[in-house]
């Protein structure tokens, strides 16, 4: 065989190898990205609609999530539950997944979001490591979720500026932030794909009347805003009154700060500037997001257990406790469905003629004995529930 | 700016898309077989962003 034949030979088998390295890791992307979650709906769930129909600038696009509705056996208040505002902390989507897939309301109405950011569930941090999925264990099986990141997907939204300039407040940003859900707050309907959907769902808070908004989230230890409620100014009353009772009642401390005036684009503070609902977020502990932690791997994301979080902790850097038990999700679930719940609860005591009352979801202390999966059903045999991809 | 980001992302998609080509050609024409596999393997990444899978 001549020289020429076996070069050509050569470059086809390496062109062949690279093919296969081309498949191999696009189809592992392109499975990530379409990880289909189900939900299998409480029976308390009245109505399953999408986003857009709040706001046609979302349809078709990878943030027209899923809004779940349950109506109350009797009229009340209306309570909007927002998880996956930052897709990578887990325990605020998956307290949503735990009411959508049992709360049945007995007085008001409660609307739920699991994936608020769908985009942003879609892709991982760059130069992150960050896993792609994660696992949680249930009575029947497993099920997986997909991690996502804080931004959404580049593939959805880019370029980003140089500087974002929030609308409508003009204030200068980080450029990346423009990707932030929580930072797009009350999003404009000519804007980006994540002002788009902040529009939506601004839209869906006025349309549906919400008296009460809550994003669900998780910082980091050495993030000064954790374990706490940041309640916009007409929420004060309340986000005091339940931080009170969850610290009281609960077994866990949980704070309560005010949402900064000056500071634009967080949902605690736009949502009540721009709506008649209280609005208020809440963060669990997740040392999975702190800067000094170790392995960025599943079993910590799950398990919250860090050496290096926990040195950084014996030299005084962070602002919430952690010990070799971690921070396991089961806690920072309970956390959120506690506080919502009491939420509920509090809100009724301050406004009767407006009251909310939810049954069938469990409060932190079951989380924690039960574990999250205890409370997830089985999609594959929902014993005469409806199931719907979220 | 939604529109202006829209061209760009048009410009870049075509930017990549004429990388791909440069690569593909100058795989075909190299005679040495570690620039081959530079090749092959440099141009995994800018296919996955053309097929928009990552």
């Amino acid at each position: 065989m001549s020289t020429e034949s076996n070069a050509y030979v050569r470059k086809l088998i390496l062109a062949a190898i690279g093919l296969v390295w081309l498949v191999s890791s696009g189809t592992s992307f392109f499975r990530s990205r379409r990880l289909e979650e189900p939900v299998v709906l409480s029976e308390g769930v009245t109505e399953v609609k999408k986003l857009s129909e709040y706001y046609d600038g979302v349809e078709g696009t990878a943030n027209d999530c899923n809004i779940y509705i349950l109506e109350g056996e009797e009229e009340g208040g209306t309570i909007f539950i927002m998880g996956g505002s930052h897709p990578e902390e887990p325990a605020g989507r998956l307290a949503a997944w735990l009411f959508a897939e049992n709360a049945v309301m007995e007085r008001g109405r409660l609307i739920i979001a699991l994936s608020s950011n769908r985009s942003a569930s879609t892709v991982t941090r760059i130069g992150g490591a960050y896993p792609p999925d994660f696992t949680i264990p249930t009575d029947w099986g497993e099920r997986k979720f997909r991690l996502g990141d804080r931004w959404s997907n580049p593939l959805d939204q880019w370029p980003d500026p140089e500087v974002y300039i929030h609308y409508p407040s003009k204030q200068n940003l980080a450029f990346v932030d423009i990707r932030n859900l929580n930072r797009c707050w009350p999003g404009r309907p000519n804007g980006t794909l994540t002002e788009r959907t902040c529009f939506a769902f601004m839209e869906l808070i006025r349309q549906e009347e919400v008296d009460i908004y809550i994003d669900l989230h998780e910082a980091e230890l050495q993030y000064p805003v954790i374990s706490t409620i940041v309640a916009h100014d007409r929420g004060e009353d309340l986000a005091a009154f339940v931080s009170m009772m969850l610290t009281d009642m609960e077994g866990f401390g949980m704070g309560m700060e005010y949402s900064p005036k000056s500071l634009h684009g967080l949902s605690h503070r736009e949502v009540g500037d721009f709506s008649n609902a209280v609005s208020l977020l809440f963060e669990a502990p997740e040392p999975f997001l702190d800067a000094t932690r170790g392995r960025t791997t599943r079993e910590q994301l799950l398990t919250g257990k860090d050496e290096f979080v926990v040195k950084a902790g014996e030299h005084g850097l962070l602002f919430e406790e952690i010990d070799e038990n971690g921070w396991p999700i089961e806690k920072r679930v309970g956390r959120h469905t506690s506080a919502v719940l009491q939420t509920m609860e509090s809100w009724t005591d301050l406004n009767p003629n407006k009251p909310l009352a939810c049954r069938s979801v469990p409060r932190y202390a079951e989380v924690v004995a039960n574990g999250v999966g205890h409370y997830l059903h089985n999609p594959t045999n929902p014993g005469g529930r409806r199931v719907v991809i979220d | 700016m939604v529109l202006l980001g829209g061209i760009v992302t048009i410009i870049y998609y075509l930017l990549v898309a004429f990388i791909v080509f440069i690569l593909i050609r100058n795989l075909i024409r190299t005679r040495r077989w570690e620039t081959e596999l530079l090749y092959a393997v440099v141009l995994i990444p800018f296919l996955l962003r053309l097929l928009r899978l990552k």
